[in-house]
Protein backbone atom coordinates (compact mmCIF):
# COMPACT_ATOMS: atom_id res chain seq x y z
CA UNK A 1 0.00 0.00 0.00
CA UNK A 2 1.42 3.34 -1.01
CA UNK A 3 0.52 6.14 1.32
CA UNK A 4 -0.54 9.56 0.12
CA UNK A 5 2.92 11.01 0.47
CA UNK A 6 4.69 8.29 -1.45
CA UNK A 7 2.30 8.59 -4.37
CA UNK A 8 2.75 12.36 -4.49
CA UNK A 9 6.48 11.99 -4.21
CA UNK A 10 6.85 9.59 -7.09
CA UNK A 11 4.51 11.65 -9.25
CA UNK A 12 6.40 14.88 -8.49
CA UNK A 13 9.83 13.37 -9.14
CA UNK A 14 8.74 11.87 -12.45
CA UNK A 15 7.11 15.09 -13.62
CA UNK A 16 10.19 17.07 -12.64
CA UNK A 17 12.51 14.63 -14.44
CA UNK A 18 10.41 14.78 -17.61
CA UNK A 19 10.37 18.58 -17.58
CA UNK A 20 14.11 18.83 -16.91
CA UNK A 21 15.08 16.42 -19.68
CA UNK A 22 12.52 17.71 -22.19
CA UNK A 23 13.58 21.29 -21.61
CA UNK A 24 16.59 21.15 -23.99
CA UNK A 25 14.08 20.86 -26.86
CA UNK A 26 13.18 24.49 -26.18
CA UNK A 27 16.65 25.80 -25.41
CA UNK A 28 18.44 26.81 -28.55
CA UNK A 29 21.53 28.73 -27.57
CA UNK A 30 24.18 28.71 -24.81
CA UNK A 31 22.57 31.73 -23.14
CA UNK A 32 19.34 29.78 -22.61
CA UNK A 33 21.29 26.84 -21.22
CA UNK A 34 23.20 29.09 -18.85
CA UNK A 35 19.99 30.60 -17.58
CA UNK A 36 18.45 27.14 -17.09
CA UNK A 37 21.56 25.96 -15.25
CA UNK A 38 21.42 28.94 -12.91
CA UNK A 39 17.75 28.24 -12.33
CA UNK A 40 18.42 24.62 -11.40
CA UNK A 41 21.20 25.53 -8.95
CA UNK A 42 19.12 28.28 -7.33
CA UNK A 43 16.07 26.01 -7.29
CA UNK A 44 18.01 23.35 -5.37
CA UNK A 45 19.03 26.05 -2.87
CA UNK A 46 15.44 27.12 -2.25
CA UNK A 47 14.32 23.48 -1.98
CA UNK A 48 16.68 23.37 1.02
CA UNK A 49 15.51 26.73 2.36
CA UNK A 50 11.91 25.53 2.04
CA UNK A 51 12.65 22.75 4.54
CA UNK A 52 13.33 25.46 7.09
CA UNK A 53 10.70 28.01 6.07
CA UNK A 54 7.89 25.97 4.55
CA UNK A 55 8.01 22.83 6.66
CA UNK A 56 9.47 23.84 10.02
CA UNK A 57 7.94 27.34 9.91
CA UNK A 58 11.15 29.18 10.80
CA UNK A 59 12.58 32.00 8.73
CA UNK A 60 16.01 32.92 7.44
CA UNK A 61 16.60 36.27 5.79
CA UNK A 62 20.32 35.59 5.61
CA UNK A 63 20.52 32.37 3.69
CA UNK A 64 22.63 33.88 0.94
CA UNK A 65 25.30 34.12 3.63
CA UNK A 66 25.61 30.33 3.67
CA UNK A 67 25.38 30.23 -0.13
CA UNK A 68 28.21 32.76 -0.30
CA UNK A 69 30.33 30.91 2.25
CA UNK A 70 30.07 27.74 0.17
CA UNK A 71 30.92 29.65 -3.00
CA UNK A 72 33.98 31.32 -1.44
CA UNK A 73 35.19 28.17 0.30
CA UNK A 74 35.20 26.42 -3.05
CA UNK A 75 36.75 29.44 -4.78
CA UNK A 76 39.56 29.79 -2.27
CA UNK A 77 40.35 26.09 -1.84
CA UNK A 78 40.33 25.25 -5.56
CA UNK A 79 42.18 28.32 -6.81
CA UNK A 80 44.68 29.03 -4.01
CA UNK A 81 45.17 25.58 -2.48
CA UNK A 82 44.73 23.35 -5.51
CA UNK A 83 41.90 21.27 -4.00
CA UNK A 84 39.69 19.27 -6.29
CA UNK A 85 36.04 20.41 -6.56
CA UNK A 86 34.26 17.59 -4.78
CA UNK A 87 36.34 17.65 -1.58
CA UNK A 88 36.07 21.45 -1.53
CA UNK A 89 32.28 21.23 -1.86
CA UNK A 90 31.93 18.54 0.80
CA UNK A 91 34.34 20.04 3.34
CA UNK A 92 32.83 23.49 2.71
CA UNK A 93 29.33 22.14 3.29
CA UNK A 94 30.37 20.44 6.54
CA UNK A 95 32.11 23.62 7.75
CA UNK A 96 29.05 25.73 6.89
CA UNK A 97 26.86 23.15 8.64
CA UNK A 98 28.93 23.54 11.80
CA UNK A 99 28.78 27.33 11.56
CA UNK A 100 25.00 27.16 11.07
CA UNK A 101 24.69 24.90 14.11
CA UNK A 102 26.73 27.25 16.31
CA UNK A 103 24.82 30.30 15.10
CA UNK A 104 21.45 28.53 15.04
CA UNK A 105 21.43 27.23 18.62
CA UNK A 106 21.02 30.70 20.18
CA UNK A 107 19.07 32.52 17.46
CA UNK A 108 16.47 29.82 16.85
CA UNK A 109 15.17 30.47 20.36
CA UNK A 110 13.80 33.67 18.87
CA UNK A 111 10.45 33.79 17.13
CA UNK A 112 8.83 35.83 14.37
CA UNK A 113 10.33 39.24 13.65
CA UNK A 114 13.16 38.70 16.13
CA UNK A 115 14.30 35.59 14.29
CA UNK A 116 14.04 37.48 10.98
CA UNK A 117 16.29 40.23 12.32
CA UNK A 118 18.83 37.79 13.76
CA UNK A 119 19.12 35.80 10.51
CA UNK A 120 19.29 39.04 8.55
CA UNK A 121 22.24 40.05 10.73
CA UNK A 122 23.96 36.69 10.15
CA UNK A 123 23.74 37.27 6.40
CA UNK A 124 25.09 40.79 6.70
CA UNK A 125 28.00 39.74 8.89
CA UNK A 126 29.05 37.07 6.40
CA UNK A 127 28.79 39.51 3.48
CA UNK A 128 30.87 42.09 5.37
CA UNK A 129 33.56 39.53 6.17
CA UNK A 130 33.76 38.43 2.53
CA UNK A 131 34.03 42.08 1.52
CA UNK A 132 36.77 42.93 3.95
CA UNK A 133 39.04 39.88 3.91
CA UNK A 134 40.76 41.07 0.75
CA UNK A 135 43.77 38.80 1.10
CA UNK A 136 41.57 35.71 0.97
CA UNK A 137 38.53 36.75 -1.03
CA UNK A 138 39.76 39.57 -3.24
CA UNK A 139 37.31 41.90 -1.47
CA UNK A 140 34.57 43.70 -3.43
CA UNK A 141 36.38 42.98 -6.70
CA UNK A 142 35.64 39.29 -6.34
CA UNK A 143 37.73 36.32 -7.34
CA UNK A 144 37.97 33.89 -10.24
CA UNK A 145 37.04 30.25 -9.68
CA UNK A 146 38.48 27.37 -11.72
CA UNK A 147 36.27 24.94 -13.62
CA UNK A 148 34.54 22.04 -11.85
CA UNK A 149 36.77 18.96 -11.80
CA UNK A 150 36.09 15.35 -10.83
CA UNK A 151 38.96 12.85 -10.92
CA UNK A 152 40.89 15.07 -13.28
CA UNK A 153 37.91 15.39 -15.58
CA UNK A 154 36.90 19.01 -16.13
CA UNK A 155 33.41 20.42 -16.58
CA UNK A 156 33.74 23.86 -18.10
CA UNK A 157 31.10 26.00 -19.86
CA UNK A 158 33.59 26.33 -22.70
CA UNK A 159 34.48 22.68 -23.14
CA UNK A 160 32.96 20.10 -25.43
CA UNK A 161 31.85 16.66 -24.34
CA UNK A 162 30.66 13.35 -25.64
CA UNK A 163 27.92 11.67 -23.62
CA UNK A 164 26.82 8.23 -24.92
CA UNK A 165 27.49 9.32 -28.46
CA UNK A 166 25.81 12.73 -28.07
CA UNK A 167 27.95 15.75 -28.82
CA UNK A 168 27.47 18.30 -26.01
CA UNK A 169 28.96 21.73 -25.64
CA UNK A 170 29.96 23.00 -22.18
CA UNK A 171 26.68 24.82 -21.52
CA UNK A 172 24.64 21.75 -22.36
CA UNK A 173 26.80 19.51 -20.19
CA UNK A 174 26.51 21.92 -17.26
CA UNK A 175 22.75 22.02 -17.68
CA UNK A 176 22.45 18.23 -17.54
CA UNK A 177 24.69 18.14 -14.50
CA UNK A 178 22.65 20.84 -12.71
CA UNK A 179 19.40 19.07 -13.63
CA UNK A 180 20.67 15.86 -12.04
CA UNK A 181 21.77 17.76 -8.95
CA UNK A 182 18.30 19.32 -8.66
CA UNK A 183 16.64 15.90 -8.93
CA UNK A 184 18.87 14.52 -6.18
CA UNK A 185 18.24 17.61 -4.03
CA UNK A 186 14.49 17.14 -4.42
CA UNK A 187 14.68 13.41 -3.73
CA UNK A 188 16.66 13.96 -0.51
CA UNK A 189 14.30 16.72 0.62
CA UNK A 190 11.27 14.52 0.00
CA UNK A 191 12.85 11.66 1.92
CA UNK A 192 13.46 14.00 4.82
CA UNK A 193 9.91 15.36 4.85
CA UNK A 194 8.19 11.96 4.79
CA UNK A 195 9.97 10.49 7.81
CA UNK A 196 9.89 10.65 11.60
CA UNK A 197 12.33 13.56 11.41
CA UNK A 198 10.11 15.28 8.84
CA UNK A 199 7.03 14.87 10.98
CA UNK A 200 8.89 16.33 13.95
CA UNK A 201 9.93 19.29 11.77
CA UNK A 202 6.43 19.87 10.49
CA UNK A 203 5.01 19.59 14.01
CA UNK A 204 7.26 22.45 15.08
CA UNK A 205 5.32 24.50 12.53
CA UNK A 206 1.91 22.94 13.22
CA UNK A 207 1.91 23.11 17.01
CA UNK A 208 5.14 23.46 18.92
CA UNK A 209 3.52 22.63 22.25
CA UNK A 210 1.93 19.45 20.84
CA UNK A 211 5.32 18.45 19.50
CA UNK A 212 6.94 18.90 22.89
CA UNK A 213 4.40 16.89 24.87
CA UNK A 214 4.89 13.87 22.63
CA UNK A 215 8.61 14.13 23.22
CA UNK A 216 9.96 16.17 20.31
CA UNK A 217 12.98 18.19 21.41
CA UNK A 218 11.89 21.17 19.33
CA UNK A 219 15.07 23.19 19.85
CA UNK A 220 17.15 20.30 18.51
CA UNK A 221 14.98 19.87 15.44
CA UNK A 222 14.99 23.57 14.64
CA UNK A 223 18.79 23.52 14.74
CA UNK A 224 18.87 20.38 12.62
CA UNK A 225 16.74 21.82 9.83
CA UNK A 226 18.65 25.11 9.96
CA UNK A 227 21.87 23.15 9.47
CA UNK A 228 20.42 21.01 6.66
CA UNK A 229 19.14 24.06 4.79
CA UNK A 230 22.50 25.81 5.27
CA UNK A 231 24.28 22.74 3.86
CA UNK A 232 22.00 22.82 0.81
CA UNK A 233 22.87 26.50 0.34
CA UNK A 234 26.59 25.93 0.79
CA UNK A 235 26.77 23.01 -1.66
CA UNK A 236 24.80 24.93 -4.26
CA UNK A 237 26.97 27.99 -3.65
CA UNK A 238 30.01 25.84 -4.46
CA UNK A 239 28.48 24.69 -7.75
CA UNK A 240 27.36 28.23 -8.57
CA UNK A 241 30.92 29.48 -8.08
CA UNK A 242 32.30 26.85 -10.47
CA UNK A 243 29.61 27.51 -13.02
CA UNK A 244 29.99 31.31 -12.99
CA UNK A 245 33.77 31.10 -12.92
CA UNK A 246 33.86 34.36 -10.98
CA UNK A 247 32.29 35.39 -7.68
CA UNK A 248 31.82 38.63 -5.78
CA UNK A 249 30.52 39.19 -2.23
CA UNK A 250 27.12 39.88 -3.83
CA UNK A 251 26.49 36.10 -3.77
CA UNK A 252 26.27 36.39 0.02
CA UNK A 253 24.36 39.67 -0.07
CA UNK A 254 21.01 40.85 1.17
CA UNK A 255 19.48 40.96 -2.34
CA UNK A 256 20.23 37.28 -2.83
CA UNK A 257 18.75 36.37 0.56
CA UNK A 258 15.57 38.25 -0.27
CA UNK A 259 15.46 36.61 -3.70
CA UNK A 260 15.62 33.14 -2.08
CA UNK A 261 12.88 33.87 0.43
CA UNK A 262 10.70 35.46 -2.25
CA UNK A 263 11.05 32.32 -4.36
CA UNK A 264 9.86 30.19 -1.44
CA UNK A 265 6.91 32.43 -0.60
CA UNK A 266 5.85 32.98 -4.22
CA UNK A 267 6.18 29.34 -5.23
CA UNK A 268 4.43 28.00 -2.16
CA UNK A 269 5.81 27.44 1.34
CA UNK A 270 5.86 23.74 2.09
CA UNK A 271 5.55 22.73 -1.56
CA UNK A 272 8.80 21.39 -2.99
CA UNK A 273 7.59 21.61 -6.58
CA UNK A 274 6.12 25.03 -5.82
CA UNK A 275 9.39 26.60 -4.73
CA UNK A 276 11.08 25.29 -7.89
CA UNK A 277 8.40 27.09 -9.90
CA UNK A 278 9.05 30.15 -7.74
CA UNK A 279 12.74 30.01 -8.59
CA UNK A 280 12.00 29.68 -12.32
CA UNK A 281 9.53 32.59 -12.35
CA UNK A 282 11.79 34.93 -10.41
CA UNK A 283 14.84 34.07 -12.52
CA UNK A 284 12.85 34.65 -15.71
CA UNK A 285 11.26 37.90 -14.60
CA UNK A 286 14.40 40.08 -14.84
CA UNK A 287 15.00 38.69 -18.37
CA UNK A 288 11.49 39.62 -19.47
CA UNK A 289 11.60 43.01 -17.76
CA UNK A 290 15.21 43.84 -18.61
CA UNK A 291 14.27 47.48 -19.32
CA UNK A 292 13.21 48.05 -15.70
CA UNK A 293 16.32 46.65 -14.09
CA UNK A 294 16.67 49.42 -11.50
CA UNK A 295 13.20 48.56 -10.21
CA UNK A 296 14.10 44.91 -9.58
CA UNK A 297 14.16 45.11 -5.77
CA UNK A 298 10.91 47.06 -5.75
CA UNK A 299 9.33 44.38 -7.93
CA UNK A 300 10.46 41.57 -5.63
CA UNK A 301 9.01 43.45 -2.68
CA UNK A 302 5.72 43.96 -4.51
CA UNK A 303 5.60 40.29 -5.52
CA UNK A 304 6.24 39.21 -1.94
CA UNK A 305 3.46 41.46 -0.63
CA UNK A 306 0.92 40.60 -3.28
CA UNK A 307 1.57 36.88 -2.87
CA UNK A 308 1.09 37.05 0.89
CA UNK A 309 -2.15 39.01 0.54
CA UNK A 310 -3.77 37.25 -2.43
CA UNK A 311 -2.10 33.83 -2.58
CA UNK A 312 -0.89 33.04 0.93
CA UNK A 313 -0.40 29.41 -0.04
CA UNK A 314 1.78 30.40 -3.01
CA UNK A 315 1.62 29.97 -6.75
CA UNK A 316 1.65 26.21 -7.26
CA UNK A 317 -0.65 25.17 -4.37
CA UNK A 318 -3.14 27.85 -5.47
CA UNK A 319 -3.09 26.56 -9.06
CA UNK A 320 -3.40 22.96 -7.85
CA UNK A 321 -6.40 23.87 -5.70
CA UNK A 322 -8.10 25.74 -8.55
CA UNK A 323 -7.55 22.83 -10.95
CA UNK A 324 -8.73 20.34 -8.32
CA UNK A 325 -11.94 22.31 -7.79
CA UNK A 326 -12.62 22.53 -11.51
CA UNK A 327 -12.10 18.81 -12.00
CA UNK A 328 -14.44 18.06 -9.12
CA UNK A 329 -17.06 20.36 -10.64
CA UNK A 330 -16.71 18.64 -14.01
CA UNK A 331 -16.95 15.18 -12.44
CA UNK A 332 -20.00 16.33 -10.50
CA UNK A 333 -21.60 17.70 -13.69
CA UNK A 334 -21.19 14.41 -15.53
CA UNK A 335 -22.59 12.26 -12.73
CA UNK B 1 4.27 1.01 46.75
CA UNK B 2 4.65 4.75 46.49
CA UNK B 3 2.36 6.91 44.40
CA UNK B 4 2.87 7.38 40.65
CA UNK B 5 2.47 11.13 40.84
CA UNK B 6 3.16 12.99 44.05
CA UNK B 7 2.50 16.74 44.31
CA UNK B 8 3.60 18.65 47.40
CA UNK B 9 2.94 22.29 48.29
CA UNK B 10 2.69 23.32 44.66
CA UNK B 11 2.55 27.05 43.99
CA UNK B 12 2.37 29.03 40.77
CA UNK B 13 2.16 32.81 40.78
CA UNK B 14 1.63 35.03 37.75
CA UNK B 15 2.75 38.40 39.01
CA UNK B 16 0.81 38.75 42.26
CA UNK B 17 -1.90 36.26 41.35
CA UNK B 18 -1.55 32.77 42.76
CA UNK B 19 -3.21 30.55 40.16
CA UNK B 20 -2.27 27.48 42.16
CA UNK B 21 -1.43 27.74 45.84
CA UNK B 22 -0.24 25.08 48.26
CA UNK B 23 -1.69 22.15 46.35
CA UNK B 24 -0.74 18.64 47.49
CA UNK B 25 -2.11 15.29 46.39
CA UNK B 26 -0.97 11.96 45.06
CA UNK B 27 -2.16 9.70 42.28
CA UNK B 28 -1.78 5.91 42.46
CA UNK B 29 -0.91 3.95 39.34
CA UNK B 30 -3.94 2.70 37.44
CA UNK B 31 -6.37 5.26 38.85
CA UNK B 32 -8.67 7.62 37.02
CA UNK B 33 -7.99 10.81 38.93
CA UNK B 34 -10.07 13.88 38.15
CA UNK B 35 -9.53 17.54 38.94
CA UNK B 36 -12.68 19.62 39.12
CA UNK B 37 -13.55 23.11 40.19
CA UNK B 38 -15.26 26.29 39.01
CA UNK B 39 -13.85 28.29 36.07
CA UNK B 40 -10.55 29.92 36.96
CA UNK B 41 -9.92 27.54 39.84
CA UNK B 42 -6.47 26.67 38.47
CA UNK B 43 -7.16 23.25 36.95
CA UNK B 44 -5.44 23.87 33.64
CA UNK B 45 -2.57 25.66 35.40
CA UNK B 46 -2.15 22.55 37.54
CA UNK B 47 -2.01 20.38 34.41
CA UNK B 48 0.49 22.75 32.79
CA UNK B 49 2.67 22.45 35.88
CA UNK B 50 2.49 18.66 36.01
CA UNK B 51 3.22 18.31 32.27
CA UNK B 52 6.19 20.69 32.39
CA UNK B 53 4.76 23.53 30.33
CA UNK B 54 5.00 25.82 33.38
CA UNK B 55 7.72 25.74 36.01
CA UNK B 56 6.35 25.95 39.54
CA UNK B 57 7.11 29.01 41.68
CA UNK B 58 7.35 26.72 44.71
CA UNK B 59 6.71 23.10 45.56
CA UNK B 60 7.56 19.64 44.33
CA UNK B 61 6.22 17.28 41.69
CA UNK B 62 7.49 13.76 41.34
CA UNK B 63 6.77 11.02 38.85
CA UNK B 64 7.61 7.50 40.06
CA UNK B 65 9.71 9.02 42.84
CA UNK B 66 11.77 11.22 40.51
CA UNK B 67 11.48 14.97 40.89
CA UNK B 68 10.12 16.42 37.65
CA UNK B 69 9.23 20.02 38.51
CA UNK B 70 12.07 21.48 36.42
CA UNK B 71 11.83 19.17 33.42
CA UNK B 72 10.74 20.18 29.92
CA UNK B 73 7.59 18.62 28.41
CA UNK B 74 9.66 16.49 26.02
CA UNK B 75 11.71 15.14 28.93
CA UNK B 76 8.48 14.26 30.73
CA UNK B 77 7.27 12.50 27.60
CA UNK B 78 10.41 10.37 27.74
CA UNK B 79 9.41 9.43 31.29
CA UNK B 80 5.96 8.29 30.25
CA UNK B 81 3.71 11.34 30.51
CA UNK B 82 1.52 12.61 27.71
CA UNK B 83 -1.44 14.95 27.53
CA UNK B 84 -4.15 16.61 25.49
CA UNK B 85 -5.16 20.25 25.60
CA UNK B 86 -8.30 22.19 26.35
CA UNK B 87 -7.49 24.30 23.29
CA UNK B 88 -6.79 21.38 20.96
CA UNK B 89 -3.24 21.25 19.65
CA UNK B 90 -3.40 19.42 16.34
CA UNK B 91 -0.86 19.94 13.56
CA UNK B 92 -3.15 21.22 10.83
CA UNK B 93 -0.35 21.00 8.27
CA UNK B 94 -0.40 17.20 8.44
CA UNK B 95 -2.82 14.39 7.73
CA UNK B 96 -4.73 12.75 10.57
CA UNK B 97 -2.57 9.64 10.67
CA UNK B 98 0.63 11.68 10.57
CA UNK B 99 -0.52 13.45 13.71
CA UNK B 100 -0.86 10.09 15.44
CA UNK B 101 2.44 8.86 13.98
CA UNK B 102 4.03 11.97 15.47
CA UNK B 103 2.91 10.59 18.83
CA UNK B 104 5.26 7.64 18.30
CA UNK B 105 8.20 9.98 17.91
CA UNK B 106 10.08 8.58 20.89
CA UNK B 107 9.52 4.98 19.81
CA UNK B 108 11.28 5.47 16.48
CA UNK B 109 14.97 5.01 15.96
CA UNK B 110 15.94 6.90 12.87
CA UNK B 111 18.86 9.10 12.06
CA UNK B 112 19.58 11.61 9.33
CA UNK B 113 21.43 9.04 7.25
CA UNK B 114 18.74 6.34 7.16
CA UNK B 115 16.19 9.10 6.56
CA UNK B 116 17.89 10.88 3.66
CA UNK B 117 18.53 7.67 1.76
CA UNK B 118 15.31 5.94 2.84
CA UNK B 119 17.10 2.78 3.89
CA UNK B 120 15.08 -0.41 4.50
CA UNK B 121 15.34 -0.09 8.30
CA UNK B 122 13.52 3.23 8.11
CA UNK B 123 10.83 1.85 5.81
CA UNK B 124 10.21 -1.07 8.17
CA UNK B 125 9.92 1.31 11.13
CA UNK B 126 7.58 3.58 9.22
CA UNK B 127 5.36 0.71 8.16
CA UNK B 128 4.90 -0.62 11.69
CA UNK B 129 4.47 2.93 12.99
CA UNK B 130 1.70 3.54 10.47
CA UNK B 131 -0.01 0.26 11.33
CA UNK B 132 0.09 1.06 15.06
CA UNK B 133 -1.24 4.57 14.39
CA UNK B 134 -4.09 3.16 12.31
CA UNK B 135 -4.98 0.75 15.13
CA UNK B 136 -5.05 3.60 17.61
CA UNK B 137 -7.26 5.70 15.34
CA UNK B 138 -9.61 2.72 15.14
CA UNK B 139 -9.44 2.41 18.95
CA UNK B 140 -10.50 6.02 19.56
CA UNK B 141 -13.09 5.86 16.80
CA UNK B 142 -11.64 7.88 13.95
CA UNK B 143 -10.55 4.96 11.78
CA UNK B 144 -12.36 6.45 8.79
CA UNK B 145 -10.07 9.46 8.62
CA UNK B 146 -6.62 7.90 8.12
CA UNK B 147 -5.32 10.03 5.26
CA UNK B 148 -7.72 12.94 5.71
CA UNK B 149 -6.04 16.30 6.19
CA UNK B 150 -6.43 17.28 9.85
CA UNK B 151 -7.73 20.67 8.72
CA UNK B 152 -10.70 18.94 7.04
CA UNK B 153 -11.86 17.04 10.15
CA UNK B 154 -14.73 17.86 12.51
CA UNK B 155 -14.16 19.14 16.02
CA UNK B 156 -15.29 15.93 17.69
CA UNK B 157 -13.05 13.78 15.50
CA UNK B 158 -10.05 16.03 16.19
CA UNK B 159 -10.64 15.69 19.94
CA UNK B 160 -10.43 11.91 19.59
CA UNK B 161 -7.44 12.24 17.27
CA UNK B 162 -5.59 14.18 19.95
CA UNK B 163 -6.21 11.35 22.42
CA UNK B 164 -4.93 8.83 19.84
CA UNK B 165 -1.76 10.88 19.43
CA UNK B 166 -1.20 10.93 23.19
CA UNK B 167 -1.81 7.17 23.39
CA UNK B 168 0.63 6.56 20.54
CA UNK B 169 3.43 7.52 22.89
CA UNK B 170 2.38 4.58 25.12
CA UNK B 171 2.34 6.77 28.21
CA UNK B 172 2.12 5.48 31.78
CA UNK B 173 -0.04 8.47 32.61
CA UNK B 174 -2.20 10.49 30.28
CA UNK B 175 -3.53 13.95 31.16
CA UNK B 176 -6.83 14.84 29.47
CA UNK B 177 -7.76 18.52 29.72
CA UNK B 178 -11.52 18.88 29.22
CA UNK B 179 -11.91 16.14 26.63
CA UNK B 180 -15.71 16.46 26.68
CA UNK B 181 -15.84 20.22 26.12
CA UNK B 182 -17.87 20.97 23.01
CA UNK B 183 -19.03 17.38 22.55
CA UNK B 184 -22.71 16.41 22.32
CA UNK B 185 -24.33 13.78 24.58
CA UNK B 186 -23.66 10.87 22.21
CA UNK B 187 -20.01 11.85 21.74
CA UNK B 188 -19.60 12.28 25.50
CA UNK B 189 -20.96 8.77 26.13
CA UNK B 190 -18.47 7.42 23.59
CA UNK B 191 -15.70 9.37 25.31
CA UNK B 192 -16.64 7.86 28.67
CA UNK B 193 -16.30 4.38 27.20
CA UNK B 194 -12.97 5.35 25.64
CA UNK B 195 -11.53 6.66 28.92
CA UNK B 196 -12.65 3.45 30.63
CA UNK B 197 -10.91 1.39 27.94
CA UNK B 198 -7.72 3.41 28.38
CA UNK B 199 -7.82 2.92 32.14
CA UNK B 200 -8.55 -0.80 31.74
CA UNK B 201 -5.35 -1.15 29.76
CA UNK B 202 -3.46 -0.03 32.85
CA UNK B 203 -2.79 3.58 31.86
CA UNK B 204 -3.26 6.08 34.66
CA UNK B 205 -5.64 8.83 33.61
CA UNK B 206 -5.74 12.35 34.99
CA UNK B 207 -8.77 14.29 33.92
CA UNK B 208 -9.90 17.91 34.06
CA UNK B 209 -13.57 18.03 33.23
CA UNK B 210 -16.71 20.07 33.79
CA UNK B 211 -19.21 17.35 32.87
CA UNK B 212 -20.12 16.13 36.37
CA UNK B 213 -21.99 13.06 35.20
CA UNK B 214 -18.91 11.92 33.29
CA UNK B 215 -16.50 12.73 36.11
CA UNK B 216 -18.53 11.11 38.90
CA UNK B 217 -19.09 8.03 36.75
CA UNK B 218 -15.50 7.15 35.91
CA UNK B 219 -13.22 8.67 38.56
CA UNK B 220 -11.58 6.66 41.31
CA UNK B 221 -10.68 9.83 43.19
CA UNK B 222 -11.29 13.54 42.74
CA UNK B 223 -9.50 16.73 43.63
CA UNK B 224 -11.64 19.85 43.98
CA UNK B 225 -9.89 23.18 43.43
CA UNK B 226 -11.28 26.60 44.25
CA UNK B 227 -9.32 29.84 43.80
CA UNK B 228 -6.13 27.80 43.31
CA UNK B 229 -6.45 25.93 46.63
CA UNK B 230 -7.55 22.41 47.41
CA UNK B 231 -11.14 22.47 48.60
CA UNK B 232 -11.57 18.72 48.97
CA UNK B 233 -10.05 15.42 47.92
CA UNK B 234 -11.60 11.97 47.98
CA UNK B 235 -13.76 9.38 46.28
CA UNK B 236 -16.74 10.53 44.20
CA UNK B 237 -19.05 9.55 47.08
CA UNK B 238 -17.13 11.69 49.59
CA UNK B 239 -16.99 14.65 47.22
CA UNK B 240 -20.68 14.47 46.44
CA UNK B 241 -21.51 14.81 50.14
CA UNK B 242 -18.87 17.37 51.05
CA UNK B 243 -20.62 20.57 52.24
CA UNK B 244 -17.74 22.84 51.12
CA UNK B 245 -17.95 21.49 47.59
CA UNK B 246 -21.70 21.92 47.47
CA UNK B 247 -21.29 25.50 48.69
CA UNK B 248 -18.62 26.31 46.10
CA UNK B 249 -20.62 24.85 43.27
CA UNK B 250 -24.07 26.04 44.20
CA UNK B 251 -22.92 29.30 45.79
CA UNK B 252 -23.52 29.15 49.52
Amino acid sequence: MLNRFMQMRLRDLIILAIILFALPLFLNNPFHYDLATQMAIIAATVVGLNLLVGFAGQISLGHAGFFGLGAYFTGIMTSSYGWSSVPALVVGAIAVGIIAWIVGRPILRLKGHYLSMATLAVGFIIAIILNNERALTGGPDGMPVPAFTVFGWELSPFGSYNLLGMELNGSEAWYLFAALVLLVAVWLAQNLIDSPIGRALRSVHGSEVAARVVGVDTARYKSLVFVVSAIYASAMGSLYAHFQGFITPAVAGFDFSILFITMVVLGGMGSTMGVILGAVVLKLLPQVLADFQELETVMFGAILMLTMIFMPKGLLPTIQMAVGKRMKKKAGGQA
Amino acid sequence: MSALIEVKGLDKAFGGVHAVEGVSFSVEAGQVYSVIGPNGAGKTTLFNLISGIYTPTKGEISLKGESTARLEPNQLAERGMCRTFQQMQICMNMSAIENVMLGRHLKLRSNLFTTLFRLPSLLRDEKSCRERAAELMEFVGCGDYLDTEASAMSYGALKRLEIARALAAEPKVILLDEPAAGLNAVETAALEKLIRKIADQGTTVMLVEHDMKLVMGISDRLLVLNYGRVLAEGTPEEIRNNPDVIAAYLGG
